[in-house]
């Protein structure tokens, strides 16, 4: 019997052990944000966090993860409030969306190491997440803004992070 | 039209026989009129609909705006409700998007072919228009005063006197007005326009940065199982023998079923096969591993790519088959001294939607109903009919946000697998295709080989022009005989070359194909471009001359080109050639522009270059810079990109950017991608690993994008980036280190040759 946490809710599985992490989480717990795109840790659609760390969930048997916490996309903060989802949608960075939640959990996990990184590291991190969509450029504007924000809450004490609104020069 | 919604909830501006009757009266505000027939893939909106079927109010006043095209990334359900929300005078927080499910009443649905806008920005402003109107009588008629003295502006209708109605209590007042004829509405001059032309929010983007957005593969049909197929390695192939026992046996298998394989042309329907129904879809890929089959290839066992690649290449250096001629190029090329010839080659290529294909279908007494990711649901609806022998009427698709698409999602075999699992199983089905099935039974990029020769004058001019191109044609999808490119696919920037010659000779080959060939974003655009401003940068460092101002020069001074006066079949995407002519002034336009965004002729540090190209395609003009730097050791890098972008009027400008950042990014893969090779008709690629699309790390941090300021007709969007940027990043990597770069991928070409 597995046991492990998944968005502060205790669950148990006592299937297959060999199951990946994330069709235990698409077909047992109906948790359908975290996408399935390649099942080879190619693409981090299926990003989530154990225990703070992200994770590709296609490839992690669900025995490796007995005792632990997972957060996913839902879990990372179910308003939309986090830094990183208010600077997606204050960047527009989606266009078709589907590898978006990933790619925000691989953002999270980055900025949590590594308050502010350098454009470099800003690639490295996120090159193993693939957007066919190519919304590159404003992923990583996205995750600059956010790191620039941090820093200067760092620096002053105070956040300086803008509210995002919900367009770009429209208010709606 | 009472099917689209729910009537026990919701009250609508049209319920009487009446209001119907007159409705329909005003339909001809409607009409296609205008609109050709397009020549891409199928018809536009073919006929009058009444303004009801897209929009309608809810008891609270909030509006309800339909879109029926599919979602794929494109920003059209955020796009629909501006155009409607604008003209009827809409408060955005008030407007709520719906989407249609497939039915012919919305006139055409098929999302690709970048003409979502173009097609019905004018019809949906008319039917926004026309609700406008009758809120407005609505309120005249309760206040007794003319309408004209009455405004109507963010959901409120107010007169001078300082009376003020909302539209939520305007609604029976509205039911009772005649809708108005043409000559009764007043669309919006541009300069009132609210929403339209400007980058209003995607509107489903809180649920996708939450997780909640659902995909096709997302929808849970109560007591759905999971389907995973195992397909003929080689297209046209057959299941021999099958030996399923051990697939029975894993744990959650349920079912294992065998879909028939296609008959005749390869259409839409399914390649057959045998599928594993199970619990959970875990449980169906594990059972999928035990399936023991054994298969009758068939013919196209015989496709191998090394040696249809030198065919491709050996037939365009043979005369072939006529498609444009004026002059006597054959004639100037041979009397010349001054000739230059290339030989352009690029793979076959995969659409690689980050979700790969999903559709869930429910079989019952009354029909099939289906929830898939597919970019036009009427194809779905047919598709399905015949996989399972029903009438396409007892057929209802529910179009899901599609987790990209590319041109992928058009051809719906998944939906007609599902359709027909449900049937033989009897129960509710979700087909789940794995990266491995999108990558190895897909429908591909044509291959496609050119070459071109010219001759130039003492100045570097263009005295002649020929260019041969051949690829496995779209067309061989559809018939069996068709080993040719269709004028649809050569109209696809091959016909309507823009090059300023007296003498030009374009010719096409018939390879016929031994896969499944289907549209991928941009299409044939992407070779054709390719060959074509590659070889102009090639004749401009011939000439010695600066790749721009060579550009300008070849493809001439500002004209309208009618290419059917040179004996060519052409069919301008299916836009009229008055309304859209190739206008030489445009494409010149973005030239310029983009030159002057990227500082065209500046110091380039040594190891770096700057490279350029234009193309106009799906009637949008579109020039792009890239600069690179190659390394000694010749690495590549994309330092910054430019694009210059004239898609005429746009709704949504940042959309529009967003697009062309998205779609250079998709030029980016189309240079550098492995591609889908073929050995013994298996196809040798078979997840990401080896079937490459680029990552961050190949992608410039900055892709600098002009929106043309235009008052010409909608265009298209979706796709004209992309064709442009593979030359333009071959041109730079010349300027580079003066590797010119000819046969795509780009692969290990740049590296130092070992002695």
């Amino acid at each position: 019997m597995i046991k492990l946490t998944v968005n502060g809710v205790a669950h148990q599985f006592d299937g297959d052990t060999s199951t990946p992490v994330l069709w235990f989480l698409r077909d047992e717990l109906n948790l359908t944000g975290t996408k399935f795109g390649c099942g080879a840790a190619q693409c981090g659609a299926c990003t989530v966090h154990v225990d703070g760390k992200a994770q590709r969930s296609c490839v992690l048997p669900i025995s490796a993860v007995d005792g632990a916490s997972l957060t996913t996309i839902e879990g990372l903060d179910p308003e939309g409030n986090h830094p990183l989802q208010k600077a997606w949608i204050e960047h527009q960075v989606p266009q078709c969306g589907y590898c978006q939640g990933g790619q925000i959990m691989q953002a999270a996990s980055l900025l949590d190491k590594n308050p502010s990184p350098s454009d470099q590291d800003i690639v490295d991190a996120m090159s193993g997440n693939l957007c066919r969509c190519g919304t590159y450029t404003r992923i990583h504007k996205a995750i600059k803004s956010v790191a620039a924000s941090t820093l200067s809450q760092n620096d002053s004490g105070v956040q300086q992070f803008e509210p995002a609104t919900r367009g770009r020069g429209v208010v709606v | 039209m009472s099917r689209y919604f729910d009537m026990d909830r919701r009250r609508f501006l049209k319920t009487s026989a009446s209001a119907t009757a007159a409705i329909l009266a005003g339909t001809h505000l409607m009409t296609a009129a205008g609109r050709a027939v397009a020549g891409v893939l199928d018809q536009p909106a073919s006929d009058a609909r009444p303004a009801n079927l897209f929009v309608a109010l809810r008891p609270d006043g909030d509006v309800e705006i339909t879109c029926h095209r599919s979602e794929m990334g494109q920003q059209i359900r955020t796009a629909i409700a501006q155009i409607v929300a604008d003209e009827m005078e809409a408060d955005w927080s008030r407007v709520h998007v719906i989407q249609a499910l497939g039915d012919p009443a919305y006139g055409d649905q098929n999302t690709d072919g970048s003409r979502s806008i173009r097609y019905n920005l004018q019809r949906l402003r008319e039917m926004g228009a026309s609700v406008r109107y009758m809120l407005q009588q609505a309120a005249a008629q309760t206040w007794g005063v003319d309408p004209s003295t009455c405004d109507a502006r963010g959901h409120v209708v107010s007169h001078f006197s300082g009376k003020r109605l909302d539209y939520a209590e305007l609604i029976d007042a509205a039911l009772t007005i005649k809708p108005p004829e043409a000559t009764e509405l007043t669309l919006k001059r541009r300069e009132e326009w609210r929403y339209i032309n400007t980058g209003m929010a995607h509107i489903d983007l809180q649920d996708i940065v939450t997780g909640k957005a659902s995909f096709a593969a997302d929808l849970r049909a109560p007591k759905a199982k999971v389907a995973v197929i195992e397909r003929p390695p080689v297209n046209g192939g057959t299941v021999k023998r099958v030996s399923d026992a051990a697939a029975r046996k894993v744990k959650g298998v349920i079912d294992i079923i065998q879909i028939p394989a296609p008959k005749g042309a390869a259409g839409y329907q399914p390649k057959g096969g045998v599928a594993v129904i199970a619990e959970t879809t875990w449980a169906a890929i594990q059972g999928r591993k035990k399936l023991e089959i054994e298969w009758d290839d068939g013919p196209n066992a015989a496709y191998n790519s090394e040696a249809f690649k030198r065919e491709l290449l050996d037939s365009v250096n043979q005369p072939q088959g006529h498609v444009r001629e004026a002059g006597d190029a054959a004639a100037v090329l041979a009397k010349s001294s001054n000739t230059h010839s290339a030989d352009y080659y690029m793979p076959h290529l995969n659409q690689s939607p980050m979700e790969p294909p999903c559709a869930t279908a429910v079989y019952s007494d009354d029909g099939v109903e289906v929830w898939a990711a597919t970019q036009n649901p009427r194809a779905d609806m047919d598709t399905v009919a015949a996989m399972v022998d029903l009438d396409k009427a007892q057929i209802k698709v529910h179009v899901t946000l599609l987790g990209g698409a590319f041109g992928r999602k058009s051809k719906p075999d998944f939906s007609a697998e599902a359709a027909y699992l449900s049937m033989k199983s009897g129960l509710p089905v979700r087909v789940q295709w794995t990266r491995e099935d999108d990558i190895q039974h897909g429908f591909y990029h044509a291959v496609s080989a050119q070459h071109v020769e010219a001759a130039l004058s003492d100045e570097g001019k263009v005295e002649a022009y020929l260019h041969r191109t051949s690829f496995t044609p779209v067309a061989s999808l559809f018939s069996e005989e068709a080993r040719a490119p269709a004028d649809w696919e050569l109209g696809l920037g091959f016909t309507d070359n823009p090059i300023d010659t007296p003498n030009i000779t374009l010719e096409r080959g018939d390879p016929g194909a031994m896969t499944r060939i289907g549209w991928m974003r941009s299409v044939s655009n992407n070779f054709h471009a390719f060959a074509v401003q590659s070889f102009i940068a090639e004749l401009a460092n011939k000439a010695g001359r600066d790749q721009k101002d060579y550009l300008l020069e070849a493809i001439g001074p500002d004209r309208i080109i009618d290419v059917s006066e040179q004996n060519a079949e052409y069919g301008n995407y299916g836009g009229d050639k008055a309304v859209y002519p190739l206008d030489i002034a445009r494409l010149r336009a973005v030239i310029e522009k983009v030159a002057t965004m990227s500082d065209w002729g500046r110091d380039i540090t040594p190891g770096r270059g700057l490279g350029i190209a234009a193309h106009r395609s799906f009637l949008t003009y579109v020039a792009t810079v890239v600069e690179v730097e190659v390394s000694d050791a010749g690495e590549l890098d994309i330092i910054k990109s430019w694009v210059a972008i004239d898609a005429g009027t746009v709704v949504n400008p940042d959309s529009v950017i967003n697009q062309t950042q998205g779609g250079s990014v998709f030029g980016i893969s189309n240079a550098i991608s492995t591609g889908i090779t073929f050995e013994n008709g298996r196809v040798q690629q078979s997840n990401f690993h080896d079937s490459s699309i680029a990552r961050m790390s190949d992608a410039p941090l900055e892709i600098e994008v002009v929106v043309m300021p235009s008052e010409e007709e909608p265009a298209g969007v979706g796709e004209p980036a992309t064709p442009v940027f593979a030359p333009a990043l071959c041109n730079a990597i010349f300027a580079a280190c003066g590797k010119r770069i000819r046969q795509l991928p780009i692969g290990d070409q740049l590296k130092p040759r070992s002695t």
